[in-house]
């Protein structure tokens, strides 16, 4: 009788952990689906197909928005990942997304004196720097007074977004706009014939520098005695004190990389020269909000982030895709929160796999 | 014949692990049947059959000749079966009277009636002679008065059978000795004890009958009175153990750690936690610190190896001064750290193994290159300790820390520190939990240690240990030094009073 939900695969816990994550996109994909009924059940179908479809519904050019979409997510949610490894919950990747943002469209505009195949670099390097700086202070406060990063981080997104708007007006406004003034011509980032590939304005090198980002962070964690010393704080704490590691100066570090991860994001988005400025709004980025669903998505495992930004950039460009048949994009953002939901729960799927694979194996052995 | 329990060729198996096989036990009524094993031979899982909390794939359980099926922990509790915790499951912050009551509570129209079960329990402790005070908080009370607590939750219920895990692992020798003449008590009052332990001289002072378990396999049940302590140790192990530790002298004169006026302060009151200690550790000698837990020894020895700031005082190794150095710097000087909570301080448990092997030495430019890990040049070390320490584990070196059994685990922490080639190894109770073949194992490793010329300093509660493994003793009490004794001129008798502060011999 019990047979019948016996799913005795013989799975590693990674192969786990991807059953796991595909429950939860499928629940939330259902979810969606209903949602889409309920408002018009007669469009529902192709609507869902929209969604489903997503970048590969428009040829060349839909892989390369979805290739857009997914680069800043790419990073943001890698700096929340990374940060979760060491045992860090770095929820202000928000605030360092925007100083990140700031510190590139500033130089990329005020540096207009750098020779131009440096003026990018420059820019991008100053969206590091600042992404890093918004996680310093949250990591010096961690190390050294214990002031919970969740609360430091949280302010410093507020911190960061009323400053960034303070400067903006202050030194590039556009006031007609009420934006920033858009960047010289050589702070955009190169297209390096993927604009033609993907046939697609939007397209650039950034992609190619958050997949950089994904191998770099998978080799600190993986291969590094820098990993392996950020790992084991997060994994116990105690444990990394009496093996003489440096907690404190882990703790700092691994913020000020997550935070440059974030500006890096930032920096990637706005020199994209797709006709995005930074908006005097008072609005959080909410790139970083979905930096954490990316990196929940991806199992924190930076290679599961890269696929999860794809995936969640995925059905972005299907939610633009469904305003044909009258839905609004916003059923997107619910089908998100669901998968988000669902993932939250991963690991009672995960141990409901494990279970039925454990009573897969009693049973055979009670034969 | 009267049997309370037969369990019939019980087999479970987790996994690919047989943790049981086709092992039976029987107990008559009104005996203490002692159940012995090493560690992971299956007392546990096989108690836990009975209790309910697994399920067996073989096999068949009789409760009182009547076939029985046991699902739950409230079917084992509706046949009479109790069962004491060896981590017990009380509510810190419920009195006694509660946490008798809590799952048995007696009410009227909802509202609880106390009043009859605190007559109830106060006839039970009376006759039992189990003294507690039914108000006090389970967070005040002793380790000792917790284990009553529990006791007297099982003869609330009724239950006529009783399960003792490893029940003597936390108390002192007194509360031992008192503990074993309540079990007398209630098998007379026609009730069935089966005792689970590792610990002979217990099975000795106790049982009337006991039954061997090794590695899942029931290996038999003897008589305890005509059976030898050495007979029964070898039916466990499956060899010949040996109880007394030869070593010859080796003390010389030359000091390698000596600490000077140590003095921490407690975080919340103004007390010294540890009082203006002096000593030092030769070359060679093995000098244990003992004393009841919670005197100060826990925080002597952090605050020795820096996991404590301390307050004042110096702290000397091989004549340097190295009181303000890191941690890692001490152990790069040739500390060795046998931490007393292993899982919490030695080991990453979600480190495999190899990772574990080199928590101290990763940085080392035989395990890294550039900032990159050699993994295989850290596979190899980890396999080597594995052979030269004989560290068993699912999956060699790649096994899971968290999934290693508590013996193994221990056994890792020791090859490391040791294998470090240290100047000075200081463990805190090495051998706490373990089963006698691993005790024996890493005594052997400390005295091994000392004879080639290194200094040992050893923190026991254990006072077997204490006595056989040391050259000499200090005794801590209240955070002080309250004697330096030589254990070949001491009684353990004396050493209790020493260690409750009755007497002193060094001011």
């Amino acid at each position: 009788m019990k047979n019948k939900f016996n799913l005795n695969i013989p799975i590693s816990k990674w192969g786990i952990s991807f059953f796991s994550a595909v429950a939860a996109i499928v629940i939330g994909l259902l979810f969606g689906f209903i949602i889409l009924l309920i408002s018009n059940s007669k469009e529902a179908v192709p609507g869902f197909i929209a969604i489903l479809q997503g970048g590969f519904a428009d040829g060349a050019k839909g892989i390369g928005d979805v290739l857009y979409n997914a680069t800043p997510i790419i990073l943001t949610g890698l700096s929340v990942g990374f940060a979760f490894k060491t045992g860090l919950f770095n929820i202000g990747a928000s605030g360092q997304f925007t100083m990140g943002a700031f510190a590139a469209i500033f130089i990329g505009i005020k540096f207009s004196f750098l020779p131009g195949h440096l003026h990018w670099i420059v820019a991008l390097i100053g969206a590091m720097v600042a992404g890093g700086l918004w996680g310093l202070l949250p990591g010096i406060l961690k190390a050294f007074t214990n002031v919970h990063e969740v609360i430091s981080s949280i302010m410093m997104n507020y911190i960061g977004m009323y400053l960034v708007n303070m400067m903006i007006v202050d030194y590039v406004h556009d006031k007609i706009k009420n934006q920033s003034l858009p960047v010289a011509k050589t702070a955009i980032l190169p297209k390096a014939g993927l604009d033609k590939l993907f046939e697609t304005n939007n397209l650039n090198i950034g992609i190619l520098i958050a997949i950089l980002a994904v191998i770099v962070i998978y080799i600190i964690l993986n291969k590094t005695t820098f990993g392996f010393e950020l790992k084991a704080c997060g994994l116990s704490p105690t444990a990394s004190k009496y093996a003489g590691i440096n907690a404190k100066r882990n703790i700092i570090l691994s913020m000020v990389i997550a935070g440059a991860l974030s500006g890096l994001g930032g920096g990637l988005l706005y020199l994209a020269g797709s006709g995005k400025y930074l908006q005097v709004v008072d609005m959080l980025a909410p790139q970083g909000f979905n930096g954490i669903s990316v990196a929940l998505l991806g199992m924190s495992h930076p290679i599961g982030i890269l696929f999860a930004g794809l995936f969640i950039a995925h059905l972005t460009v299907g939610g633009v895709n469904i305003q044909l048949y009258s839905f609004v994009p916003e059923v997107i953002d619910i089908i998100i929160a669901v998968i988000i939901y669902c993932g939250a729960f991963a690991l009672m799927f995960k141990n409901i796999i494990l279970k039925l694979n454990k009573r897969g194996t009693k049973e055979e052995a009670g034969k | 014949m009267d049997y309370v329990i037969e369990m019939n060729h019980i087999s479970k198996i987790f996994g690919n692990f047989k943790a049981l096989d086709d092992v039976s036990l029987s107990v008559k009524k009104g005996e203490i049947h002692a159940l012995l094993g090493e560690n992971g031979a299956g007392k546990s899982t096989l108690m836990s059959v009975l209790f309910g909390l697994y399920q067996a794939e073989k096999g068949d359980i009789l409760i009182n000749e009547k076939p029985v099926k046991i699902n739950n922990p409230n079917d084992a509790n509706d046949l009479g079966i109790g069962m004491v915790h060896q981590h017990f499951k009380l509510v810190h912050n419920f009195t006694v009277l509660e946490s008798i009551l809590l799952g048995k509570e007696t009410t009227k129209n909802g509202f609880l009636k106390m009043d009859d079960a605190r007559k109830k329990i106060n006839d039970l402790s009376e006759r039992y002679k189990l003294k507690i005070d039914p108000d006090a908080r389970i967070s005040d009370i002793t380790v000792g008065m917790q284990q009553r607590v529990e006791i007297l939750k099982m003869l609330y219920r009724d239950n006529d059978i009783l399960i003792f895990d490893e029940p003597t692992a936390v108390l002192t020798q007194q509360e031992i000795d008192e503990l074993m003449k309540i079990m007398k008590e209630m098998t007379e009052e026609g009730k069935s004890i089966v005792f689970i332990t590792h610990k002979l001289n217990e099975i000795k002072a106790a049982a009337d009958r006991c039954s061997v378990l090794r590695k899942g396999k029931y290996i038999g049940t003897v008589d305890v009175e005509t059976t030898s302590k050495e007979q029964m140790s070898e039916m466990m192990v499956g060899r010949k153990i040996n109880f007394v530790i030869n070593k010859e002298d080796c003390v010389s004169t030359e000091p390698v750690l000596e600490v000077q006026n140590l003095t921490i302060r407690s975080k919340d009151s103004k007390k010294n936690i540890v009082n203006n200690v002096s000593f030092q550790v030769n070359k060679g000698e093995i000098l244990c610190i003992a004393g009841i837990d919670g005197n100060g020894q826990s925080e002597l020895v952090q605050g020795i190896t820096g996991l404590m700031p301390i307050s004042s005082g110096k702290i000397i190794l091989n004549k340097n001064d190295i009181t303000k150095q890191s941690i890692r710097q001490k152990c790069r000087q040739g500390f060795a750290h046998i931490p007393e909570d292993r899982q919490k301080f030695g080991l990453v448990l979600d480190y495999s193994l190899k990772e574990n092997a080199v928590l101290q030495t990763y940085y080392e430019p035989r395990f890294q290159n550039k900032g990159f890990i050699k993994f295989e040049a850290v596979s190899d070390y980890a396999k080597k300790l594995i052979e030269k320490f004989d560290i068993r584990s699912g999956q060699g070196e790649d096994s899971v820390v968290r999934g290693m059994s508590g013996g193994n685990q221990q056994k890792l922490i020791v090859a490391r520190e040791l294998d470090r080639n240290p100047e000075i190894i200081i463990a805190v109770q090495p051998t706490r939990g373990l089963d006698v073949g691993a005790i024996e194992y890493i005594h052997k490793q400390i005295i091994e240690q000392r004879c080639s010329g290194k200094a040992v300093l050893l923190i026991s509660l254990d006072l077997d240990e204490v006595m056989n493994v040391s050259d000499r003793i200090l005794v801590m009490y209240e955070g002080e030094i309250v004697g330096d004794l030589n254990p070949k001129d001491v009684t353990v008798q004396e050493l209790g009073l020493y260690m409750s502060g009755t007497k002193r011999s060094v001011n």
